[in-house]
């Protein structure tokens, strides 16, 4: 019997849990704050999808609501994706250790 | 592109991502993380251009919202003050959970560019997966833009509570699921609509009672509900980077809600439920005896300091709100010009988000290996001379140790009253957040120094 692609799609969801699991609690408290800014950056990736929308079968510039929304939905995400790998640039660069000799 | 080339480029970018969180287990590490992290990001988009492979006039409005956004967000990255940080994310949280809704909406209006079957008889799956993405999405945007409304102060902080509030909650709840039912079995869109509304209602009513203090745990939980969106949409699109996402987001912000928890010793759901604060807790507030405090100025409090071998500084949310961190480390860098040696202890909940205090330090340009976290620094304060707390309150209230009608009892605290003497930095007598006294503001070696933190962190450095 063949086994239907939805649950090695689960799979990924399960094993990213326990990934994440880990992951996350190895990063150090202090820096609780970027995690959250990143997080956010990369959950953005559902531009992927809005992208998708976006273009979905238009080829004469009539739009659809489903691709207006695309639209909307890819600028919402960009905002995010920029503006949160950026904001958390800036604050790792201000992470810095103890110069010796003064 | 073949749809298994672009599944493997998929893959490959969730594995990037994973790095990127990997790279955050040390400050050193941390900005490779991030350059993964873009990385992951450029080619997840890449692929998915030349797998759509529709370079007609549409493209032109996808590279044109785009930017549009792209620049908003670079705008915002560079103008944002450090200290608006916890608004800043709550607002970014509000954007995924709104992107989530308008991808599933999309994909509800339009399933064949998705490859989801046609209007009104979209596959069983599908539909119950944009369902759950929609639901969770619309309430991470409602819930998100009231965290950010009482984090930017155009909201209250204090809850908002009202009669049989968790009753009508649940109630919505379970609407959520009976819609998502009759939409999969009618394939009508009104179900669809009226679940998307019942949605937005519940992120608002989520948050309403949730008050000032609990911040760390609401933004935690909605980081959270993002990352779950984001993996509801991942499985409606097939999309493995993005289902690989939202499991980590989604686990990311779970594991930290649990830490602020922890860090206020209450139940998840203890603060979900909310109304911390508002309601009858007469249990210390009580008897309002005027108490005798010492009070002191800044020349007492450089005296003192001068003296001392070595200082801990506790950091409150108040530092943020005075944005007193740049003052705090000139006067630490006086000190330590006379030897005296100065550490940071932070509490986990200080402040608004998590991790708050240690970015605005970091931003002071004070260096990481100084700065302490509750149980690496919790003995030290036996043996250090002074303890200068600044606008932290709560979190050094010994009740939560010997107590047990503290509200607050059971909470780890730092164990200021250890010191030889307490500095504490603090406009008013006012209680804290939890509304209950704090004993260490009577004690016989506490001075009380009632100023605005920034400008008694100045007023001290002139006098050191």
């Amino acid at each position: 019997m063949e086994i239907d692609p939805f649950i090695f799609r689960l799979s990924i969801f399960i094993l990213s849990i326990f990934i994440g699991y880990y992951v996350v609690w190895s990063v150090t408290p202090s820096l609780h704050t970027p995690l959250m800014s990143v997080t956010n950056a990369i959950s953005s990736v559902i531009i992927v999808g809005a992208i998708i929308a976006g273009l979905a079968g238009n080829s004469d510039g009539n739009f659809t609501i489903s691709n207006v929304l695309g639209f909307l939905a890819i600028s919402l995400a960009a905002v995010n994706i920029f503006g949160g790998f950026l904001v958390t640039q800036r604050m790792l660069q201000m992470y810095k250790k103890k110069i010796k000799n003064k | 592109m073949s749809a298994n080339l672009s599944a493997i480029f998929y893959l490959i970018s969730g594995v990037l991502f994973i790095l990127a969180l990997r790279g955050l287990s040390s400050p050193e590490t941390s900005r490779q993380g991030n350059f993964f992290g873009i990385l992951g990001m450029t080619i997840a988009i890449t692929v998915t251009f030349l797998s759509v492979g529709n370079f007609s006039s549409g493209f032109t409005y996808v590279l044109i919202f785009l930017l549009i956004g792209g620049l908003i967000g670079a705008f915002i990255a560079y103008k944002i003050p450090m200290t608006a940080m916890p608004e800043l994310v709550a607002g970014f949280h509000s954007l995924v959970g709104l992107s989530a809704v308008f991808v599933a909406i999309s994909a509800f209006l339009n399933p064949e560019a998705f490859n989801l079957g046609s209007p009104g008889s979209i596959k069983l799956a599908s539909l119950i997966e944009m369902s759950i993405g929609a639901a969770v999405g619309a309430i991470t945007f409602s819930g998100s833009i009231i965290a950010f409304l009482k984090l930017q102060g155009i909201m209250s902080g204090s809850p908002i509570t009202f009669k049989g509030q968790h009753l009508f909650n649940a109630l919505l709840l379970i609407s959520i699921v009976v819609l998502t039912y009759l939409l999969c079995s009618t394939q009508s869109s009104n179900f669809f609509w009226i679940m998307l509304a019942v949605s937005f209602l519940i992120g608002f009513l989520l948050i309403i009672p949730i008050g000032g203090a609990d911040m760390p745990v609401v933004i935690s939980m909605l980081n959270s509900y993002s990352g779950w969106a984001a993996a509801g949409i991942g499985f409606t699109l097939e999309n493995s980077a993005l289902i690989i996402t939202g499991a980590l987001v989604g686990s990311s912000g779970a594991i930290l809600s649990y830490i602020m928890c922890k860090g206020m010793n209450r139940s998840f759901f203890n603060v979900i439920l909310g109304g911390f604060g508002a309601s009858e807790q007469s249990a210390s507030s009580g008897g309002k005896e005027q108490r005798p405090v010492k009070s002191g100025n800044a020349e007492d409090a450089a005296f003192l300091m001068k003296n001392a071998s070595s200082v801990i500084i506790v950091p409150g949310y108040g530092m943020a709100v005075a944005q007193a961190q740049h003052a705090l480390r000139e006067m630490v860098d006086t000190l330590k010009k006379n030897d005296i040696k100065v550490t940071y202890a932070i509490h986990p909940v200080a402040g608004r988000m998590p991790g708050h205090m240690n970015v605005l330090l970091a931003e002071a340009n004070v260096p990481y290996d100084e700065v302490f976290e509750l149980e690496e620094i919790n003995n030290d304060f036996a043996n250090a001379d002074v303890a200068f707390v600044i606008g932290a309150n709560d979190v050094t209230n010994p009740a939560a140790k010997n107590d047990p009608q503290s509200p607050i009892y059971g909470m780890p605290v730092l164990d200021v009253e250890k010191c030889k003497s307490v500095l504490f930095v603090k406009r008013s007598l006012s209680p804290g957040y939890a509304g209950i006294d704090n004993d260490l503001f009577y004690k016989e070696n506490t001075l009380m120094l009632f100023a605005d933190a920034k400008k008694m962190t100045e007023d001290i450095t002139k006098n050191l």
